[in-house]
């Protein structure tokens, strides 16, 4: 086990990238389900009406 | 050019939405799996590099984070280009989804490239590297992607815009591919993608391909969960999804 964590030597290069590796990928879902909640709740709030500057335009030809 | 019928509804939100919800589950599930196997694979079963000894193991989440990077950029630029030549709302909103992932593999693969050098080549970071700063432009991409989506008040002119931008980026990613092949520098040449075969041992190969399926699939879960936030956003004035959000409480 102790063999297995100092990874033959590059413990200090090996560990730390799989730990970025692991925060990366967390946080990916986090922010992903947090977006989506949160776009949620504000269609939730608006109550149907989209603000107006945010609406496509229609361009006559 | 004529679709067949079924395909039509992938330009249906609360379908698209619909679907997304029931897929990403499932999808999010087998990349879990697929990456513990692959990290099991890569850390413990595979053999040390001859060479490089223990710190070779950087490779099962480097080459397939920047494998994600490249693949994702170039399915944000597809779906750009079909929403900018037939007008779908759904593929605009797939491509926004993208960007925010695809940065995210572009700075872990930089990151863990960074780390891996280190040991390897001796120094954290060569500006003079062809895939280093291909990759670095990759990142600026997708973020000046973001930042011009977010210069625009209209959404629609948004959409537009950095549709442009998304399609012409594309030219990068096939530069990143070869750029090992074109210029010689820090970065080894293809092992895995090669005419007569992989230079790399079937113990050390498995956990590889296990962990880019992984990423892949962990990838498009990703994905999905940001296209239903996505859709939400630009269909909050529509009758079903009055609907939806009445009929679950925040």
């Amino acid at each position: 086990m102790m063999s297995f964590l100092q990874m033959g030597g590059y413990a200090a290069y090996v560990w730390p990238a799989y730990g970025i590796t692991l925060l990366v990928l967390v946080l990916n879902v986090w922010s992903a389900r947090r977006s989506h909640r949160r776009k949620l709740d504000r269609a939730r709030l608006s109550d149907g009406r989209e603000d107006a500057s945010k609406q496509p335009t229609v361009r006559r030809l | 050019m004529k679709l067949p019928r079924w395909f039509h509804r992938f330009g249906s939100p609360p379908w698209v939405y619909g679907l997304a919800g029931a897929l990403g589950p499932w999808i999010g599930g087998i990349a879990i799996v697929l990456i513990a196997a692959g990290t099991f694979g890569g850390l413990v079963l595979a053999p040390p590099d001859y060479l490089q000894g223990d710190s070779f193991r950087i490779i099962y989440i480097h080459v397939p984070s920047a494998y994600v990077s490249m693949m994702a950029y170039v399915i944000l630029a597809v779906a750009a280009a079909i929403g900018f030549i037939w007008r779908l709302k759904l593929a605009h909103a797939a491509a926004v989804s993208i960007a925010p992932i695809g940065a995210s593999f572009t700075f872990l693969a930089l990151a863990t490239g960074a780390i891996w050098g280190k040991p390897t080549w001796g120094t954290f970071w060569q500006w003079t590297d062809p895939r280093i700063m291909f990759e670095l432009l990759l990142l600026f991409l997708y973020l000046g992607y973001m930042a011009l989506r977010a210069a625009f008040e209209d959404r629609d002119k948004a959409d537009r815009v950095s549709a442009i931008l998304g399609v012409v980026g594309v030219v990068n990613v096939p530069i990143i591919h070869y750029s090992v092949i074109w210029w010689n520098s820090l970065h080894q040449g293809p092992t895995i993608s090669r005419l007569d075969g992989p230079t790399i041992t079937t113990d050390m190969l498995v956990p590889l391909l296990v962990m880019i399926l992984g990423f892949t699939f962990f990838f498009f879960w990703l994905l999905l969960s940001r296209l239903q936030g996505e859709i939400v956003e630009r269909e909050q004035a529509t009758r079903w999804l009055r609907e939806l959000v009445e009929e679950s409480p925040g």
